[in-house]
């Protein structure tokens, strides 16, 4: 029997999607999970993936075309079934605009995770151990797709967003060994290789070599707790699609330039004898290029909401990489930020990108032993080392500028006011 | 190690402590011309002679309360009741003087006084004949409740019983008389009031004691060809009842499920989860299940008894479910 495919609700204020592309002809087979269609909502583009093994057997709507939620799209049918009197079922929404927001979400298609743990009064299903570890590491149930009878939430379902969560980071890829043979056979062994150095790695070596040569670079590092963060962020990316995730980085950008407000002289510039304390706060956020680094700018960085960061740092960050970033945005920076906590990186040092008076070096997320109230507990925490100035700047005032974002970071509810 | 009955092991048992301590006595229904009903005492008159091996009445009252009044005397008495049926005919001898002498004259005396009994069903013996009331029994503070799953068990369990000075119900099951088990050589001793991993695991904690170890056992090895690893906890002793290496267990596994042979209401099961809740709810990823005996007489009907009563299939489908 042929199975009607409708368009999916993506939000819940999503009331119409634009089909921007099909992935699948007509006559194609598809199977469950596979994509079949992208469609474009007010806030982004989504590939819709099919819950139905099949032939996709009849498209009803052209690409381009916007269709309110709900509304039939397409058939897919078993393989060998008689089509041809497949039709769109009458519609019944003739004032599309009135009934569409009453329309019930698709079941045929799986964009997000469908079957929450929720009980018909709203509480979440979830055994007392899971209960018991999402709160100790910190996980909002919110959103957790409970794998357990009923729906309810257990261990091994917190298990696999901990793994994913993890493995989100540090993807683990299994790099080839190098070939055996040159140890047998001298002459499969490489020459020497002489490349010349890309204008970007010149640039590179000029900067970094007069700032590491001319500032007095002194280090400090702090420990900070990262939990009530990465509960944050769970609760907000719940809300959130795919593609508008705020990540780990975005928190500590805001972070910084809100404590940077109170600590001028970490915001500062060093000019003859004088030190220029800058009036705008901009991030400068490094970001790997291909045989390089750039620094995208997030200006104002301390008055703008986390969102915009978030948003404005990935697309520039996404330009950098594609070698067409616009000038604007890669000027202009105050104070930097390196990251390199996707690497699985415990602590490093960064050098000081002139003219601004320090940078931060942000390592990983790391669950670890910690002592809480003289008993080892499971603790999730983050090193950042701040590499700074000291001729702007002294060793006590660094500190206290780490312990300022301290109190942004762990009581995270205040980069959202 | 030998491997022997345990019917052999509780014979030894007795036995042994006969021969060690001449305080020690048995008396109850056929223990000693004809060797017991179920012929643990086979032998026993002849070596013992009849004023330590006594013939009585069918009378569980007397029975009882003469043992009673034996242990006050300084005595080891090991009264036979031949089924845990008719101990309701001795109730008040059990409950209101057995399980309370010693408390409520101070502790001036002590009452060293075993009772063994069989229990349990599945051999149609009828609806008043096959019951399992352990639970009842292990209700009263004052009056331990032992009840071995394993020959080995059995014999060390049934020696700490006899030289203890508390009164104990030692309950046997009359199915596992047969069941054979290595049992060590020589003289040995097992605590009274301490629960044992019987088999080790890690996705479910299977809490069980007497008949219902053998069955879950059995599901165990089953369940294992499904890749699901139970570790067994023997209960052994009701009262005291040691859930320490049930907690332990459930910390490791978060999953748990308890047989037992009794009905289900007001059971040993209910207790043990109970205590779980209590003592473990935040290691739980899953809610406790009982497998226990239908809520009904215990039918004469072979197939109905028989389905009436936990079978290896119940405890497979039971442990299942608790870790889906």
């Amino acid at each position: 029997m042929a199975n009607l495919v409708n368009m999916p609700k993506l939000g819940f204020d999503m009331a119409e999607g634009t089909l921007i592309r099909w992935d699948k002809k007509v006559g194609d087979s598809i199977t469950r999970g596979e994509v079949l269609a992208e469609i474009e909502t007010d806030k982004a583009t989504v590939e819709v993936q099919s819950t139905y093994d099949g032939v996709l057997a009849k498209l009803l709507v052209e690409e381009g075309q916007a269709v309110p939620v709900g509304d039939p799209i397409a058939w897919i049918a078993e393989p060998g079934e008689d089509v041809s009197a497949l039709e769109a079922p009458a519609s019944d929404t003739s004032v599309p605009g009135e009934t569409m927001n009453e329309k019930v979400p698709s079941p045929d298609l799986i964009p997000q995770p469908q079957q929450s743990s929720k009980t018909t009064l709203g509480r979440v299903k979830v055994s007392p151990l899971a209960r018991k570890i999402a709160s100790e590491r910190g996980i909002s149930l919110q959103g957790v797709q409970g794998s357990g009878p009923g729906g309810r939430i257990v261990k091994r379902d917190l298990e696999t967003l901990l793994d994913k969560f993890l493995s989100q980071d540090t993807k683990k890829e299994i790099r080839p060994l190098p070939s055996p043979n040159p140890l047998v056979d001298r002459s499969a062994i490489p020459a020497d290789e002489v490349v010349k150095a890309s204008r970007l790695r010149q640039a590179i070596n000029r900067r970094m070599t007069s700032s590491k040569q001319q500032i007095p670079h002194f280090y400090v590092v702090h420990e900070y707790d990262f939990a009530p963060i990465m509960k944050l962020r769970s609760e907000l990316n719940a809300l959130l699609p795919e593609d508008q995730k705020i990540s780990v980085n975005d928190f500590i950008i805001k972070a910084a330039a809100m404590a940077l407000r109170f600590y001028p002289n970490l915001n500062a510039s060093m000019k003859g004898d004088e030190i220029v304390r800058h009036g705008h706060v901009n991030i400068g956020v490094a970001v790997a290029v291909e045989g390089g680094l750039l620094t995208v700018v997030s200006k104002d960085a301390d008055v703008k909401p986390l969102r915009l960061i978030s948003s404005e740092v990935r697309e520039m960050a996404a330009r950098a990489r594609e070698g067409k970033v616009r000038p604007e945005e890669i000027e202009g920076s105050t104070f930097s930020i390196s990251n390199l906590g996707m690497f699985d990186v415990e602590e490093f040092s960064a050098i000081i990108n002139p003219p601004e008076a320090a940078i931060l070096a942000v390592g990983s997320v790391k669950q670890t032993p910690v002592v809480v109230n003289g008993e080892l507990q499971v603790g999730t925490r983050l090193k950042a080392t701040l590499s700074a100035d000291h001729r702007i700047t002294d060793g006590a005032e660094a500190a206290q500028f780490l312990q300022c974002m301290e109190d942004f970071l762990e009581q995270p509810m205040r980069l959202l006011l | 190690m030998a491997k022997i009955t345990m019917r052999e092991a509780i014979s030894q048992a007795l036995w042994e402590e006969m021969e060690r301590d001449p305080g020690v006595f048995i008396l109850g229904e056929e223990v000693g011309v004809w060797g017991g009903t179920y012929a643990v005492t086979k032998g026993f008159y002849e070596h013992f002679g009849e004023k330590r091996v006594r013939d009585t009445p069918i009378a569980e009252a007397a029975i009882v309360g003469a043992a009673i009044g034996a242990a006050l005397t300084g005595l080891r008495p090991v009264a036979e009741l031949m089924t845990i049926n008719f101990a309701f005919s001795a109730m008040d001898h059990i409950v209101n003087e057995a399980a309370k002498l010693h408390y409520m004259f101070g502790g001036q005396m002590v009452l060293p006084l075993v009772i063994r009994t069989p229990g349990g069903g599945g051999r149609q013996l009828g609806a008043t004949h096959s019951q399992t009331p352990d639970a009842i029994f292990a209700h009263f503070p004052g009056l331990k409740v032992v009840a071995p799953g394993t020959p080995a068990d059995a014999k060390g369990l049934l020696k700490s019983a006899i030289r203890e000075n508390n009164p104990i119900l030692f309950i046997e099951n009359a199915t596992l008389y047969q069941m054979k088990g290595e049992v060590p050589d020589g003289d040995y001793l097992i605590p009274i009031g301490k629960s044992t991993v019987q088999r080790p695991g890690k996705h479910v904690t299977l809490v069980t004691y007497s008949k219902m170890l053998p069955v879950s056992m059995e599901a165990c090895n089953s369940l294992a060809k499904e890749g699901i690893d139970v570790e067994v906890v023997d209960l052994r002793s009701l009262r005291p009842l040691d859930m320490d290496p049930v907690l332990e267990s459930i910390q490791k596994t978060n999953r748990a499920v308890i047989v037992e042979e009794g009905w289900k209401s007001f059971g040993v099961g209910a207790e043990v989860a109970s205590r779980i809740y209590e003592d473990a709810f935040d290691d739980l990823d899953a809610p406790v299940k009982r497998v226990a005996q239908l809520e009904v007489p215990l039918p004469y009907n072979r197939t109905l008894e028989q389905s009436a009563i936990p079978q290896t299939a119940d405890v497979i489908r039971a442990v299942r479910e608790v870790v889906q």
